[in-house]
């Protein structure tokens, strides 16, 4: 059993360097071919940011900065504002009735609650991988994919098409398990393929910033390594924040830890502390921090 | 098993004294039935009261009483008490059953003496005491698909509206006074359109679009509130996945949530249409009555099957009987085409329902 899953695992690791071989291709596209912090991916700056649902407050006084080709994992126990934070960031939050935000959020300098700024443009640049796997039913794995340009009103052509399709496939390591089904249904895969078909839908609109919700949590250990491992590789092209209840995911998956706490229920959630995973996970610097990534409480 | 049915208590098994003992064999409940039937009908007939209904109600009444004291005494009083629940509730549905077969037996025995070539392909135009119903078919069809047209974008439309748009005050406000309308009664939705035509039109004015714009106001109210529950049970995470992508709000109803709910929509669509099409009173007062064939809904009266049906049992002319038989198999061409519809409505939803987590 232990001899499967490792087996699993260096097959994943094979077709990590079998994409990175080819991620070259991908970063043509955008002008800025192979280097691995070439492609302009952008940073997300938080001050002071509280959050509200009516009259709850659900997130106080957050400021933190998102770094360009850096996977930054969100951590802390339930309900201290992880996933609420991550919803202002593009601008989601604001989709619950009575939601509120106060503060400022930018990406790469521009304000993204600023006067003029269409929220359905922030989405494009700032993408979003949910907790549990959600392809639309009524969609293929093709149009799956294809959703976020075809929905956008994006005229291509057919073989134009097929590339991004093909691009954001492989880059999600999902290409050569559905090559031969892409008019199948997208709710037919396994949970572990659904998931990597939600990635491909999100980088094919070829967005700035990946936003991932506990992409893992829905998903076994063999599928949560092929999605960590993913995650690597796609911060050479994107900035990634990934909220996560597992502690070994972040050591394992991040460069940078934000840890949220709340004092008790009912109160809002704060930023403890952010800092180099390394350092969150051996010697942080708050006593709540230690207490949390060691298990004491939480 | 047999030791621990003698002896419950005192016996080492807890599994067994804990529903009482033995348990009744599997024909229990078919015999318990079956003596009760043949006691009720022994008594009765003795007593000179012999009736298939009165029977039926003692066979039952007899039955649950035999089965709870047979079970009682050999299973304990909780299988007792379970037995005589199941054997209840299958009375009740069994009566619940009777007055539809009953209905559809009847209508059936009925109607087909008056079904022939002649009630499907011609009308009653300067027929006396014959003729067939043509004009009342193709009136039926015309006028309830005038109001499909009508009900169906508003509808579905005012639905979107509740889900996905509206909020707080008027958003509850609404939804009640959908839920007022679709109480309304039938007529009411008559003199209405009547009412509104009568002000364009004169008085006397009678068109079969006048009865589409009656049966609307009985069908919006039905196909939004079916419609809103279908909407509702598209996930939220999947509009949230189209919001993720940039997609614009009018753009995730009409590509994403529309098309998950379609299977929903059209069978609470065909549902509504099949609760309107034998409507009577409205369309008395705006279709009015007419013999002959008319099929522009735009210009002069319209026949239409539940009216036709009315009429020809209200004035049989000469050959009564004839008319009673149309009337019948007007009745049953009805009921033939809710069943086609409702049949519709299942193959529809079968084919293209979508598995929603």
């Amino acid at each position: 059993m232990l001899g499967a899953a490792g087996s699993k695992r260096s097959e994943a690791r094979a077709g990590q360097v079998r994409t990175t071989a080819g991620a070259p291709a991908i970063g043509t596209s955008s002008g800025a071919a192979g280097a691995p912090s070439g492609r302009g991916a952008k940073t997300i700056e938080v001050k002071g940011v509280s959050l509200y649902y009516g009259d709850f407050q659900a997130v106080e006084d957050v400021t933190m900065k998102i770094e360009p080709n850096k996977v930054t994992a969100l951590i802390g126990s339930s309900g201290c504002g992880k996933t609420t934070f991550l919803r202002a960031l593009n601008r989601m939050h604001e989709l619950t009735p009575g939601a509120a935000v106060e503060g400022e959020i930018s990406l790469d300098g521009e304000d993204v609650y600023g006067a003029g700024v269409d929220p359905v443009q922030v989405r494009r640049l700032v993408g979003m991988v949910f907790q549990s796997p959600n392809p639309f039913p009524t969609m293929s794995v093709y149009e799956n994919v294809a959703a976020g340009l075809s929905l956008n009103a994006k005229r291509m052509k057919k073989a134009e098409m097929d590339a991004v399709v093909e691009r954001s496939l492989r880059g999600a390591n999902l290409w050569e398990e559905v090559k031969d089904r892409l008019d199948k249904a997208g709710s037919g895969l396994s949970g572990g393929q659904q998931q990597r078909l939600c990635i491909a839908r999100a980088i094919a609109v070829e967005p700035e910033v990946l936003l991932m919700d506990e992409p893992c949590s829905a998903l076994d250990p063999v599928a949560t390594l092929a999605i960590e491992d993913l995650i690597r590789e796609l911060k050479d092209r994107y900035t990634i924040a990934i909220v996560t209840h597992n502690m070994q995911q972040a050591a394992r998956a991040s460069d940078l830890t934000a840890f949220f706490n709340l004092e008790k229920s009912g109160r809002p959630g704060r930023l403890i502390e952010i800092g180099p995973t390394e350092t969150i996970f051996t010697k942080p610097a708050q006593q709540a921090t230690e207490d949390y990534v060691s298990g004491r409480f939480g | 098993m047999e030791s621990a049915s003698q002896s419950p208590r005192a016996g080492a098994s807890l599994l067994a004294s804990s529903v009482g003992g033995g348990i009744l064999p599997g024909w229990a409940t078919y015999a318990v039935l079956g003596g009760a039937a043949a006691l009720s009908t022994a008594v009765l007939l003795a007593a000179g009261a012999f009736t298939a209904a009165l029977t039926l109600a003692f066979t039952v009444l007899v039955a649950c009483v035999a089965i709870y004291a047979w079970s009682r005494a050999v299973e304990g009083p909780r299988r007792a008490r379970d037995r005589v629940m199941t054997m209840a509730i299958a009375a009740a549905f069994g009566l619940a059953m009777i007055p539809l077969f009953s209905l559809i037996f009847e209508v059936a025995k009925r109607g087909i003496p008056g079904l022939s070539l002649e009630f499907f392909t011609s009308d009653a135009r300067g027929v006396v005491g014959g003729g067939g119903a043509e004009h009342a078919i193709v009136g039926t069809l015309m006028i309830t698909g005038v109001a499909a047209l009508i009900s169906v974008p508003i509808g579905i439309m005012a639905a979107i509206y509740l889900t996905e748009y509206g909020t707080g005050r008027l958003r509850r406000a609404l939804t009640f006074f959908v839920d007022v309308m679709t109480g309304i009664p039938s007529i009411v939705a008559g003199l209405f359109a009547y009412a509104l035509f009568e002000i364009f039109l004169g008085p006397g004015i009678r068109l079969g679009v006048m009865g589409s714009v009656a049966l609307s106001v009985l069908m919006i109210p039905i196909v939004i509130r079916s419609a809103e529950e279908v909407l509702k049970i598209v996930p939220a995470h999947l509009r949230e996945a189209a919001y993720a992508l940039g997609t614009p709000k009018w753009k995730t109803i009409t590509r994403i949530v529309l098309p998950t709910a379609f299977a929903g929509l059209v069978t609470g669509v065909m549902l509504a249409v099949a609760r309107i099409i034998g409507e009577t009173a409205p369309l008395l007062v705006t279709t009015g009555v007419i013999d002959s064939l008319n099929s522009d809904p735009f210009h002069g009266r319209m026949q239409n099957l539940a009216v036709y049906a009315y009429n020809e049992y209200r004035s049989p002319g000469l050959m009564k009987q004839a008319s009673y038989d149309r009337a019948w198999a007007a009745a049953l061409t009805l009921i033939a085409i809710v069943m086609i519809l409702n049949v519709a409505a299942r193959l529809v939803y079968r084919r293209y329902k979508t598995e929603i987590r």
